[in-house]
Protein backbone atom coordinates (compact mmCIF):
# COMPACT_ATOMS: atom_id res chain seq x y z
CA UNK A 1 0.00 0.00 0.00
CA UNK A 2 3.07 2.26 0.00
CA UNK A 3 3.34 2.76 -3.72
CA UNK A 4 0.28 4.69 -4.88
CA UNK A 5 -2.57 2.54 -6.19
CA UNK A 6 -3.36 2.66 -9.87
CA UNK A 7 -5.87 5.50 -9.98
CA UNK A 8 -7.46 4.67 -13.30
CA UNK A 9 -7.96 1.04 -12.52
CA UNK A 10 -9.77 2.06 -9.32
CA UNK A 11 -11.79 4.72 -11.14
CA UNK A 12 -12.90 2.14 -13.69
CA UNK A 13 -14.15 -0.14 -10.96
CA UNK A 14 -15.88 2.81 -9.27
CA UNK A 15 -17.76 3.94 -12.38
CA UNK A 16 -18.78 0.43 -13.40
CA UNK A 17 -20.06 -0.30 -9.91
CA UNK A 18 -22.22 2.84 -10.01
CA UNK A 19 -23.82 1.60 -13.23
CA UNK A 20 -24.43 -1.82 -11.72
CA UNK A 21 -25.91 -0.14 -8.66
CA UNK A 22 -28.40 1.94 -10.64
CA UNK A 23 -29.35 -1.10 -12.70
CA UNK A 24 -29.95 -3.39 -9.75
CA UNK A 25 -31.62 -0.86 -7.46
CA UNK A 26 -34.05 0.43 -10.08
CA UNK A 27 -35.71 -3.00 -10.03
CA UNK A 28 -36.62 -2.77 -6.34
CA UNK A 29 -40.35 -2.03 -5.83
CA UNK A 30 -41.46 0.90 -3.66
CA UNK A 31 -42.93 -1.55 -1.14
CA UNK A 32 -39.41 -2.59 -0.25
CA UNK A 33 -37.75 0.80 -0.19
CA UNK A 34 -37.29 0.89 3.58
CA UNK A 35 -35.66 -2.56 3.75
CA UNK A 36 -33.63 -1.62 0.67
CA UNK A 37 -32.36 1.41 2.46
CA UNK A 38 -31.46 -0.47 5.62
CA UNK A 39 -29.85 -3.29 3.61
CA UNK A 40 -27.70 -0.90 1.58
CA UNK A 41 -26.98 0.77 4.88
CA UNK A 42 -25.63 -2.52 6.20
CA UNK A 43 -23.60 -3.01 3.01
CA UNK A 44 -21.82 0.29 3.41
CA UNK A 45 -20.89 -1.05 6.83
CA UNK A 46 -18.19 -2.83 4.84
CA UNK A 47 -16.18 0.21 5.85
CA UNK A 48 -15.51 -2.00 8.89
CA UNK A 49 -13.05 -3.93 6.71
CA UNK A 50 -11.20 -0.67 6.19
CA UNK A 51 -11.30 0.07 9.90
CA UNK A 52 -9.78 -3.32 10.73
CA UNK A 53 -7.03 -2.83 8.14
CA UNK A 54 -6.20 0.58 9.53
CA UNK A 55 -6.02 -0.61 13.15
CA UNK A 56 -3.73 -3.48 12.14
CA UNK A 57 -1.59 -1.00 10.22
CA UNK A 58 -1.53 1.23 13.29
CA UNK A 59 -0.19 -1.57 15.47
CA UNK A 60 2.14 -2.74 12.71
CA UNK A 61 4.32 0.30 13.30
CA UNK A 62 4.96 -0.38 16.99
CA UNK A 63 2.76 0.60 19.91
CA UNK A 64 0.53 3.47 18.82
CA UNK A 65 -0.43 6.43 20.97
CA UNK A 66 -3.50 6.08 23.16
CA UNK A 67 -5.39 8.72 21.20
CA UNK A 68 -4.93 6.92 17.90
CA UNK A 69 -5.77 3.57 19.48
CA UNK A 70 -9.03 5.02 20.77
CA UNK A 71 -9.82 6.49 17.35
CA UNK A 72 -9.14 3.11 15.75
CA UNK A 73 -11.34 1.25 18.23
CA UNK A 74 -14.10 3.79 17.65
CA UNK A 75 -13.83 3.30 13.89
CA UNK A 76 -14.16 -0.47 14.30
CA UNK A 77 -17.06 -0.10 16.75
CA UNK A 78 -18.96 2.32 14.50
CA UNK A 79 -18.42 0.07 11.49
CA UNK A 80 -19.69 -2.93 13.46
CA UNK A 81 -22.78 -1.05 14.65
CA UNK A 82 -23.47 -0.25 11.02
CA UNK A 83 -23.06 -3.85 9.84
CA UNK A 84 -24.74 -5.74 12.66
CA UNK A 85 -27.55 -3.24 13.21
CA UNK A 86 -28.19 -2.85 9.50
CA UNK A 87 -28.53 -6.53 8.70
CA UNK A 88 -30.48 -7.34 11.87
CA UNK A 89 -33.01 -4.59 11.37
CA UNK A 90 -33.48 -5.51 7.70
CA UNK A 91 -34.08 -9.13 8.64
CA UNK A 92 -36.64 -8.03 11.23
CA UNK A 93 -38.51 -5.94 8.68
CA UNK A 94 -38.43 -8.48 5.88
CA UNK A 95 -39.81 -11.29 7.97
CA UNK A 96 -42.97 -9.21 8.35
CA UNK A 97 -43.64 -8.95 4.64
CA UNK A 98 -46.20 -11.63 3.83
CA UNK A 99 -48.45 -12.42 0.96
CA UNK A 100 -52.13 -12.94 1.71
CA UNK A 101 -52.08 -15.69 4.35
CA UNK A 102 -53.37 -19.21 3.53
CA UNK A 103 -56.57 -18.77 5.58
CA UNK A 104 -58.24 -16.95 2.72
CA UNK A 105 -61.44 -15.20 3.52
CA UNK B 1 6.82 -12.26 -8.08
CA UNK B 2 6.41 -14.90 -5.44
CA UNK B 3 3.27 -16.89 -5.17
CA UNK B 4 1.35 -15.41 -2.27
CA UNK B 5 -1.40 -17.74 -1.14
CA UNK B 6 -2.62 -15.41 1.51
CA UNK B 7 -3.23 -12.39 -0.67
CA UNK B 8 -4.84 -14.69 -3.23
CA UNK B 9 -7.27 -15.94 -0.59
CA UNK B 10 -7.99 -12.40 0.53
CA UNK B 11 -8.74 -11.32 -3.04
CA UNK B 12 -10.96 -14.33 -3.59
CA UNK B 13 -12.88 -13.60 -0.40
CA UNK B 14 -13.38 -9.98 -1.42
CA UNK B 15 -14.63 -11.06 -4.83
CA UNK B 16 -17.06 -13.50 -3.21
CA UNK B 17 -18.32 -10.71 -0.95
CA UNK B 18 -18.84 -8.36 -3.91
CA UNK B 19 -20.79 -10.99 -5.85
CA UNK B 20 -22.94 -11.76 -2.80
CA UNK B 21 -23.68 -8.07 -2.22
CA UNK B 22 -24.86 -7.59 -5.79
CA UNK B 23 -26.90 -10.80 -5.77
CA UNK B 24 -28.37 -9.78 -2.43
CA UNK B 25 -29.56 -6.45 -3.80
CA UNK B 26 -30.88 -8.22 -6.85
CA UNK B 27 -33.02 -10.51 -4.67
CA UNK B 28 -34.44 -7.45 -2.94
CA UNK B 29 -36.47 -6.81 -6.08
CA UNK B 30 -39.29 -9.05 -4.83
CA UNK B 31 -40.77 -9.40 -1.34
CA UNK B 32 -40.71 -13.19 -1.81
CA UNK B 33 -36.92 -13.35 -2.19
CA UNK B 34 -35.92 -10.26 -0.23
CA UNK B 35 -35.07 -12.13 2.94
CA UNK B 36 -32.75 -14.45 1.08
CA UNK B 37 -31.15 -11.37 -0.47
CA UNK B 38 -30.45 -9.80 2.89
CA UNK B 39 -28.93 -13.03 4.16
CA UNK B 40 -26.74 -13.44 1.08
CA UNK B 41 -25.39 -9.94 1.64
CA UNK B 42 -24.79 -10.74 5.32
CA UNK B 43 -22.88 -13.90 4.38
CA UNK B 44 -20.81 -11.85 1.96
CA UNK B 45 -19.99 -9.45 4.76
CA UNK B 46 -18.98 -12.30 7.05
CA UNK B 47 -16.65 -13.77 4.42
CA UNK B 48 -14.99 -10.40 3.86
CA UNK B 49 -14.56 -9.83 7.60
CA UNK B 50 -13.10 -13.27 8.32
CA UNK B 51 -10.65 -12.86 5.45
CA UNK B 52 -9.50 -9.43 6.54
CA UNK B 53 -9.18 -10.50 10.18
CA UNK B 54 -7.03 -13.41 9.07
CA UNK B 55 -4.87 -11.12 6.98
CA UNK B 56 -4.03 -8.82 9.90
CA UNK B 57 -1.77 -11.45 11.54
CA UNK B 58 -3.41 -10.56 14.84
CA UNK B 59 -1.83 -7.13 14.82
CA UNK B 60 -3.77 -5.00 17.26
CA UNK B 61 -6.12 -7.94 17.81
CA UNK B 62 -7.37 -6.75 21.18
CA UNK B 63 -8.27 -3.32 19.87
CA UNK B 64 -10.11 -4.81 16.90
CA UNK B 65 -11.97 -7.32 19.03
CA UNK B 66 -12.89 -4.67 21.58
CA UNK B 67 -14.31 -2.48 18.83
CA UNK B 68 -16.25 -5.35 17.30
CA UNK B 69 -17.65 -6.46 20.67
CA UNK B 70 -18.82 -2.96 21.56
CA UNK B 71 -20.27 -2.33 18.11
CA UNK B 72 -21.99 -5.70 17.81
CA UNK B 73 -23.64 -5.33 21.21
CA UNK B 74 -24.92 -1.83 20.47
CA UNK B 75 -25.98 -2.64 16.90
CA UNK B 76 -27.72 -5.88 17.73
CA UNK B 77 -29.49 -4.60 20.82
CA UNK B 78 -30.82 -1.47 19.16
CA UNK B 79 -31.89 -3.39 16.04
CA UNK B 80 -33.92 -5.77 18.19
CA UNK B 81 -35.48 -3.09 20.34
CA UNK B 82 -36.43 -0.46 17.80
CA UNK B 83 -40.09 0.02 17.03
CA UNK B 84 -41.11 -0.10 13.39
CA UNK B 85 -42.46 3.44 13.66
CA UNK B 86 -39.01 4.58 14.76
CA UNK B 87 -37.26 2.91 11.82
CA UNK B 88 -36.33 6.17 10.04
CA UNK B 89 -34.29 7.45 12.98
CA UNK B 90 -32.69 4.03 13.50
CA UNK B 91 -31.59 3.92 9.87
CA UNK B 92 -30.31 7.47 10.23
CA UNK B 93 -28.19 6.45 13.23
CA UNK B 94 -26.73 3.37 11.54
CA UNK B 95 -26.00 5.52 8.54
CA UNK B 96 -24.24 8.07 10.72
CA UNK B 97 -22.16 5.27 12.25
CA UNK B 98 -20.92 4.25 8.81
CA UNK B 99 -20.08 7.84 7.91
CA UNK B 100 -18.31 8.33 11.21
CA UNK B 101 -16.26 5.19 10.65
CA UNK B 102 -15.16 6.46 7.23
CA UNK B 103 -14.19 9.80 8.77
CA UNK B 104 -12.23 8.13 11.57
CA UNK B 105 -10.38 5.81 9.17
CA UNK B 106 -9.18 8.82 7.21
CA UNK B 107 -8.16 10.57 10.42
CA UNK B 108 -6.07 7.63 11.61
CA UNK B 109 -4.60 7.31 8.13
CA UNK B 110 -3.68 11.00 8.16
CA UNK B 111 -1.81 10.70 11.43
CA UNK B 112 0.03 7.43 10.79
CA UNK B 113 0.90 7.64 7.11
CA UNK B 114 4.27 8.76 5.94
CA UNK B 115 3.78 12.10 4.22
CA UNK B 116 3.76 12.91 1.38
CA UNK B 117 1.77 9.93 0.22
CA UNK B 118 0.85 10.51 -3.41
CA UNK B 119 -2.11 12.19 -5.08
CA UNK B 120 -4.63 9.38 -5.05
CA UNK B 121 -4.39 8.84 -1.33
CA UNK B 122 -4.14 12.49 -0.56
CA UNK B 123 -7.30 13.42 -2.50
CA UNK B 124 -9.32 10.41 -1.36
CA UNK B 125 -8.29 10.85 2.26
CA UNK B 126 -9.48 14.45 2.33
CA UNK B 127 -12.72 13.69 0.48
CA UNK B 128 -13.68 10.68 2.55
CA UNK B 129 -12.95 12.58 5.76
CA UNK B 130 -15.16 15.48 4.65
CA UNK B 131 -18.07 13.42 3.33
CA UNK B 132 -17.90 10.96 6.20
CA UNK B 133 -18.08 13.72 8.83
CA UNK B 134 -20.81 15.55 6.92
CA UNK B 135 -22.88 12.39 6.77
CA UNK B 136 -22.30 11.48 10.41
CA UNK B 137 -23.23 14.92 11.76
CA UNK B 138 -26.18 15.27 9.39
CA UNK B 139 -27.48 11.84 10.36
CA UNK B 140 -27.33 12.72 14.04
CA UNK B 141 -29.39 15.87 13.49
CA UNK B 142 -31.85 13.86 11.38
CA UNK B 143 -32.07 11.36 14.24
CA UNK B 144 -32.69 14.10 16.82
CA UNK B 145 -35.42 15.60 14.67
CA UNK B 146 -37.14 12.29 13.97
CA UNK B 147 -36.89 11.18 17.58
CA UNK B 148 -38.36 14.56 18.50
CA UNK B 149 -35.48 15.32 20.79
CA UNK B 150 -35.46 18.60 18.91
CA UNK B 151 -38.14 20.34 16.91
CA UNK B 152 -39.08 18.73 13.62
CA UNK B 153 -39.84 22.14 12.18
CA UNK B 154 -37.28 23.74 9.90
CA UNK B 155 -34.79 25.84 11.87
CA UNK B 156 -33.98 28.90 9.86
CA UNK B 157 -32.46 32.29 10.47
CA UNK B 158 -31.49 35.25 8.40
CA UNK B 159 -28.35 34.75 6.38
CA UNK B 160 -28.35 31.00 6.91
CA UNK B 161 -27.35 30.27 3.33
CA UNK B 162 -24.47 32.72 3.61
CA UNK B 163 -23.19 31.10 6.81
CA UNK B 164 -23.43 27.65 5.24
CA UNK B 165 -21.67 28.95 2.15
CA UNK B 166 -18.82 30.32 4.23
CA UNK B 167 -18.41 27.03 6.12
CA UNK B 168 -18.44 25.12 2.82
CA UNK B 169 -15.86 27.49 1.39
CA UNK B 170 -13.70 26.99 4.49
CA UNK B 171 -13.83 23.23 3.98
CA UNK B 172 -12.77 23.61 0.36
CA UNK B 173 -9.84 25.89 1.24
CA UNK B 174 -8.57 23.62 4.02
CA UNK B 175 -9.08 20.55 1.85
CA UNK B 176 -7.14 22.05 -1.03
CA UNK B 177 -4.33 23.01 1.35
CA UNK B 178 -4.11 19.44 2.59
CA UNK B 179 -4.22 17.98 -0.89
CA UNK B 180 -1.67 20.42 -2.29
CA UNK B 181 0.87 19.54 0.39
CA UNK B 182 -0.12 15.87 0.42
CA UNK B 183 -0.75 15.90 4.14
CA UNK B 184 2.48 17.60 5.20
CA UNK B 185 0.39 20.40 6.69
CA UNK B 186 0.25 20.58 10.46
CA UNK B 187 -2.46 18.59 12.17
CA UNK B 188 -4.58 21.64 12.95
CA UNK B 189 -5.41 22.12 9.29
CA UNK B 190 -6.79 18.61 9.17
CA UNK B 191 -8.64 18.97 12.47
CA UNK B 192 -10.11 22.31 11.42
CA UNK B 193 -11.34 20.72 8.22
CA UNK B 194 -13.00 17.88 10.18
CA UNK B 195 -14.65 20.37 12.52
CA UNK B 196 -15.93 22.44 9.62
CA UNK B 197 -17.32 19.32 7.90
CA UNK B 198 -19.14 18.28 11.07
CA UNK B 199 -20.52 21.79 11.43
CA UNK B 200 -21.74 21.83 7.84
CA UNK B 201 -23.46 18.49 8.39
CA UNK B 202 -25.38 20.02 11.29
CA UNK B 203 -26.18 23.27 9.47
CA UNK B 204 -27.28 21.45 6.37
CA UNK B 205 -30.00 19.38 8.06
CA UNK B 206 -31.24 22.06 10.50
CA UNK B 207 -33.43 23.94 7.98
CA UNK B 208 -35.03 20.76 6.63
CA UNK B 209 -38.42 19.90 8.09
CA UNK B 210 -39.82 16.55 9.19
CA UNK B 211 -41.92 15.98 6.08
CA UNK B 212 -38.84 16.29 3.90
CA UNK B 213 -36.99 13.62 5.87
CA UNK B 214 -37.46 10.89 3.23
CA UNK B 215 -35.29 12.96 0.91
CA UNK B 216 -32.68 13.76 3.53
CA UNK B 217 -32.33 10.19 4.76
CA UNK B 218 -31.91 8.92 1.21
CA UNK B 219 -29.34 11.59 0.50
CA UNK B 220 -27.35 10.91 3.68
CA UNK B 221 -27.40 7.21 2.81
CA UNK B 222 -25.92 8.07 -0.53
CA UNK B 223 -23.29 10.31 1.12
CA UNK B 224 -22.06 7.51 3.35
CA UNK B 225 -21.93 5.18 0.37
CA UNK B 226 -19.75 7.65 -1.50
CA UNK B 227 -17.56 8.20 1.56
CA UNK B 228 -17.01 4.45 1.81
CA UNK B 229 -16.21 4.18 -1.89
CA UNK B 230 -13.64 6.96 -1.55
CA UNK B 231 -12.17 5.26 1.51
CA UNK B 232 -11.69 2.33 -0.89
CA UNK B 233 -9.49 4.54 -3.08
CA UNK B 234 -7.52 5.49 0.00
CA UNK B 235 -6.96 1.87 1.07
CA UNK B 236 -6.72 0.50 -2.49
CA UNK B 237 -9.66 -1.82 -1.90
CA UNK B 238 -12.01 -2.87 -4.69
CA UNK B 239 -14.40 -4.24 -2.10
CA UNK B 240 -14.92 -0.86 -0.47
CA UNK B 241 -15.11 0.96 -3.78
CA UNK B 242 -17.75 -1.36 -5.21
CA UNK B 243 -19.88 -1.65 -2.08
CA UNK B 244 -19.72 2.08 -1.53
CA UNK B 245 -20.75 2.87 -5.09
CA UNK B 246 -23.65 0.43 -4.95
CA UNK B 247 -24.98 2.22 -1.89
CA UNK B 248 -24.22 5.62 -3.35
CA UNK B 249 -26.20 4.72 -6.47
CA UNK B 250 -29.07 3.36 -4.40
CA UNK B 251 -29.26 6.44 -2.19
CA UNK B 252 -29.09 8.77 -5.17
CA UNK B 253 -31.83 6.90 -6.97
CA UNK B 254 -34.12 7.04 -3.93
CA UNK B 255 -33.35 10.73 -3.46
CA UNK B 256 -34.39 11.42 -7.04
CA UNK B 257 -37.57 9.34 -6.65
CA UNK B 258 -38.53 11.20 -3.48
CA UNK B 259 -37.89 14.55 -5.11
CA UNK B 260 -40.10 13.54 -8.03
CA UNK B 261 -42.85 12.42 -5.67
CA UNK B 262 -42.91 15.91 -4.23
CA UNK B 263 -42.46 17.58 -7.58
CA UNK B 264 -39.68 19.64 -6.14
CA UNK B 265 -36.13 19.87 -7.37
CA UNK B 266 -33.61 18.64 -4.84
CA UNK B 267 -32.16 22.11 -4.38
CA UNK B 268 -35.56 23.32 -3.24
CA UNK B 269 -35.87 20.57 -0.63
CA UNK B 270 -32.38 21.13 0.69
CA UNK B 271 -32.22 24.88 0.60
CA UNK B 272 -35.86 25.93 0.41
CA UNK B 273 -36.93 25.30 4.04
CA UNK B 274 -40.41 24.32 3.00
CA UNK B 275 -43.39 26.09 4.58
CA UNK B 276 -41.32 28.22 6.87
CA UNK B 277 -41.59 31.55 5.13
CA UNK B 278 -41.32 33.97 8.04
CA UNK B 279 -43.51 32.75 10.88
CA UNK B 280 -46.07 31.26 8.52
CA UNK B 281 -46.43 28.24 10.75
CA UNK B 282 -48.42 30.09 13.37
CA UNK B 283 -50.46 32.30 11.09
CA UNK B 284 -52.12 29.70 8.89
CA UNK B 285 -52.84 27.01 11.39
CA UNK B 286 -55.04 29.11 13.65
CA UNK B 287 -58.05 27.18 12.36
CA UNK B 288 -61.70 28.22 12.35
CA UNK B 289 -61.73 29.56 8.82
CA UNK B 290 -62.47 26.22 7.26
CA UNK B 291 -66.00 25.00 6.88
CA UNK B 292 -65.91 21.32 7.62
CA UNK B 293 -68.44 18.66 8.49
CA UNK B 294 -67.73 16.54 11.54
CA UNK B 295 -69.17 13.06 11.58
CA UNK B 296 -69.64 10.30 14.13
CA UNK B 297 -68.18 6.83 14.52
CA UNK B 298 -71.63 5.25 13.96
CA UNK B 299 -72.21 7.07 10.67
CA UNK B 300 -68.80 6.14 9.32
CA UNK B 301 -69.22 2.53 10.45
CA UNK B 302 -72.47 2.20 8.49
CA UNK B 303 -70.88 3.83 5.47
CA UNK B 304 -67.95 1.42 5.62
CA UNK B 305 -70.00 -1.68 6.32
CA UNK B 306 -72.17 -1.21 3.24
CA UNK B 307 -69.36 -0.19 0.91
CA UNK B 308 -68.08 -2.28 -1.98
CA UNK B 309 -64.58 -0.93 -1.89
CA UNK B 310 -62.72 0.98 0.80
CA UNK B 311 -59.31 2.50 0.23
CA UNK B 312 -57.24 3.28 3.31
CA UNK B 313 -54.81 6.17 2.93
CA UNK B 314 -52.25 6.03 5.74
CA UNK B 315 -49.89 8.86 6.61
CA UNK B 316 -47.40 9.78 9.27
CA UNK B 317 -50.30 10.39 11.68
CA UNK B 318 -51.00 6.65 11.65
CA UNK B 319 -47.40 5.99 12.64
CA UNK B 320 -47.49 8.56 15.44
CA UNK B 321 -50.70 7.07 16.83
CA UNK B 322 -49.32 3.51 16.40
CA UNK B 323 -52.65 2.75 14.75
CA UNK B 324 -51.45 0.24 12.13
CA UNK B 325 -52.67 -2.82 14.08
CA UNK B 326 -56.09 -1.30 14.69
CA UNK B 327 -56.33 -0.43 11.01
CA UNK B 328 -55.68 -4.02 10.12
CA UNK B 329 -58.39 -5.19 12.55
CA UNK B 330 -60.87 -2.81 10.97
CA UNK B 331 -59.91 -4.11 7.52
CA UNK B 332 -60.46 -7.68 8.73
CA UNK B 333 -63.96 -6.82 9.92
CA UNK B 334 -64.77 -5.16 6.62
CA UNK B 335 -63.41 -8.03 4.57
CA UNK B 336 -65.54 -10.43 6.58
CA UNK B 337 -68.52 -8.48 5.28
CA UNK B 338 -67.25 -8.75 1.72
CA UNK B 339 -65.88 -5.23 1.44
CA UNK B 340 -62.74 -4.97 -0.70
CA UNK B 341 -60.02 -3.15 1.22
CA UNK B 342 -56.97 -1.61 -0.44
CA UNK B 343 -54.21 0.61 0.85
CA UNK B 344 -52.99 3.62 -1.08
CA UNK B 345 -49.37 4.49 -0.36
CA UNK B 346 -47.96 7.83 -1.40
CA UNK B 347 -44.20 7.65 -2.05
CA UNK B 348 -43.44 10.32 0.55
CA UNK B 349 -45.97 9.23 3.18
CA UNK B 350 -44.09 8.82 6.44
CA UNK B 351 -40.54 9.77 7.23
CA UNK B 352 -38.54 7.54 4.92
CA UNK B 353 -39.09 5.84 1.58
CA UNK B 354 -41.46 2.89 2.03
CA UNK B 355 -42.14 3.71 5.70
CA UNK B 356 -45.90 3.00 5.50
CA UNK B 357 -45.33 -0.34 3.80
CA UNK B 358 -43.19 -1.52 6.67
CA UNK B 359 -45.72 -0.42 9.28
CA UNK B 360 -48.58 -2.16 7.50
CA UNK B 361 -46.45 -5.25 6.99
CA UNK B 362 -45.81 -5.22 10.73
CA UNK B 363 -49.58 -5.28 11.25
CA UNK B 364 -49.77 -8.33 8.96
CA UNK B 365 -51.33 -6.56 6.03
CA UNK B 366 -50.44 -8.69 2.99
CA UNK B 367 -48.21 -6.71 0.66
CA UNK B 368 -50.41 -7.40 -2.35
CA UNK B 369 -53.04 -5.12 -0.80
CA UNK B 370 -50.63 -2.18 -0.82
CA UNK B 371 -50.91 -0.01 -3.91
CA UNK B 372 -48.62 2.66 -5.31
CA UNK B 373 -50.02 6.04 -6.17
CA UNK B 374 -50.14 5.38 -9.92
CA UNK B 375 -51.95 2.08 -9.47
CA UNK B 376 -54.54 3.28 -7.00
CA UNK B 377 -55.48 6.69 -8.41
CA UNK B 378 -57.68 5.27 -11.23
CA UNK B 379 -59.49 3.27 -8.53
CA UNK B 380 -60.77 6.21 -6.50
CA UNK B 381 -63.82 7.03 -8.68
CA UNK B 382 -64.89 3.41 -8.13
CA UNK B 383 -64.27 3.61 -4.40
CA UNK B 384 -67.12 4.08 -1.96
CA UNK B 385 -65.09 5.30 0.96
CA UNK B 386 -61.57 6.67 1.10
CA UNK B 387 -60.43 6.49 4.71
CA UNK B 388 -57.63 8.99 5.27
CA UNK B 389 -55.72 8.19 8.44
CA UNK B 390 -53.21 10.78 9.50
CA UNK B 391 -52.31 11.87 5.99
CA UNK B 392 -52.78 15.45 4.89
CA UNK B 393 -50.61 17.11 2.28
CA UNK B 394 -50.46 14.03 0.05
CA UNK B 395 -54.25 14.22 -0.35
CA UNK B 396 -54.50 17.97 -0.90
CA UNK B 397 -56.30 18.72 -4.18
CA UNK B 398 -54.75 22.19 -4.14
CA UNK B 399 -51.64 20.47 -5.50
CA UNK B 400 -53.65 19.77 -8.64
CA UNK B 401 -55.49 23.01 -9.26
CA UNK B 402 -54.25 25.93 -7.15
CA UNK B 403 -51.26 27.32 -8.97
CA UNK B 404 -50.35 29.56 -6.06
CA UNK B 405 -50.17 26.70 -3.56
CA UNK B 406 -46.68 25.84 -2.32
CA UNK B 407 -47.35 22.20 -3.12
CA UNK B 408 -48.79 22.91 -6.59
CA UNK B 409 -47.69 20.21 -9.03
CA UNK B 410 -46.94 17.59 -6.42
CA UNK B 411 -48.53 14.29 -7.46
CA UNK B 412 -51.24 13.42 -4.93
CA UNK B 413 -53.63 10.60 -4.11
CA UNK B 414 -56.96 11.54 -5.71
CA UNK B 415 -59.06 10.74 -2.65
CA UNK B 416 -61.45 13.60 -3.48
CA UNK B 417 -62.68 11.53 -6.44
CA UNK B 418 -64.02 8.80 -4.17
CA UNK B 419 -67.77 8.75 -3.41
CA UNK B 420 -67.08 9.55 0.23
CA UNK B 421 -64.00 10.67 2.01
CA UNK B 422 -63.59 10.27 5.75
CA UNK B 423 -60.62 12.00 7.28
CA UNK B 424 -59.40 10.81 10.67
CA UNK B 425 -57.65 13.71 12.26
CA UNK B 426 -56.67 14.81 15.70
CA UNK B 427 -57.82 18.39 15.20
CA UNK B 428 -58.14 20.98 12.47
CA UNK B 429 -54.48 21.91 12.65
CA UNK B 430 -53.03 22.05 9.19
CA UNK B 431 -50.50 19.56 7.89
CA UNK B 432 -46.79 19.75 8.24
CA UNK B 433 -46.40 22.18 5.40
CA UNK B 434 -48.87 24.50 7.10
CA UNK B 435 -51.15 24.57 4.07
CA UNK B 436 -54.95 24.59 4.14
CA UNK B 437 -56.46 21.46 2.68
CA UNK B 438 -59.53 22.30 0.55
CA UNK B 439 -60.37 18.58 0.54
CA UNK B 440 -61.98 19.01 3.96
CA UNK B 441 -64.55 21.48 2.62
CA UNK B 442 -65.75 19.25 -0.21
CA UNK B 443 -69.35 18.03 0.09
CA UNK B 444 -68.28 14.37 -0.07
CA UNK B 445 -65.80 14.77 2.77
CA UNK B 446 -66.43 14.43 6.47
CA UNK B 447 -64.10 14.57 9.43
CA UNK B 448 -63.80 12.14 12.30
CA UNK B 449 -61.88 13.93 15.02
CA UNK B 450 -59.84 12.19 17.68
CA UNK B 451 -56.80 9.99 18.19
CA UNK B 452 -56.38 7.79 15.11
CA UNK B 453 -55.95 4.59 17.08
CA UNK B 454 -58.97 5.21 19.31
CA UNK B 455 -61.13 6.22 16.33
CA UNK B 456 -60.17 3.17 14.31
CA UNK B 457 -60.81 0.83 17.25
CA UNK B 458 -64.21 2.44 17.80
CA UNK B 459 -64.96 2.02 14.12
CA UNK B 460 -64.06 -1.66 14.27
CA UNK B 461 -66.43 -2.22 17.19
CA UNK B 462 -69.18 -0.25 15.47
CA UNK B 463 -68.78 -2.16 12.20
CA UNK B 464 -69.08 -5.41 14.14
CA UNK B 465 -72.35 -4.17 15.60
CA UNK B 466 -73.87 -3.08 12.27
Amino acid sequence: MNHGPDLFQLLTVFILAIFVGFEVISKVPTTLHTPLMSATNAIHGVVLVGAIVIVAQLFGGGTPSTALTVLGICAVALGTINVVGGFAVTERMLQMFKKREPAKK
Amino acid sequence: MTFDLQSLLLDAAELAAIVLFILGLRFLSSPATARLGNRLAAVGMLIALVAVLYSTHALGWWAILAGIAIGAAIGFFSALKVKMTAMPQMVALFNGAGGGAAGLISSVEFFVSVHPYGWTISVSLVLSAIIGCLSAAGSIIAFLKLQELMTGRPITYKGQQVVNGIVALGIVVLGVMLIATQGVDPAWVFLAMLAAALLLGVFFVLPIGGADMPVVISLLNSFTGVAVAITGFELNSNLLIISGSLVGASGTLLTILMGKAMNRPLTNVLFGAFGSGGGMETSTSSGGQQNVRATSVEDVAVMLAYAQQVVVVPGYGMAVAQAQHSVRELADQLEKRGVAVKYAIHPVAGRMPGHMNVLLAEANVPYNQLYDMDDINPEFPRTDVALVIGANDVTNPAARNVASSPIYGMPILDVDKAQNVVVLKRSMRSGFAGIENPLYELPNCSMLFGDAKASVSALTAAVKAV
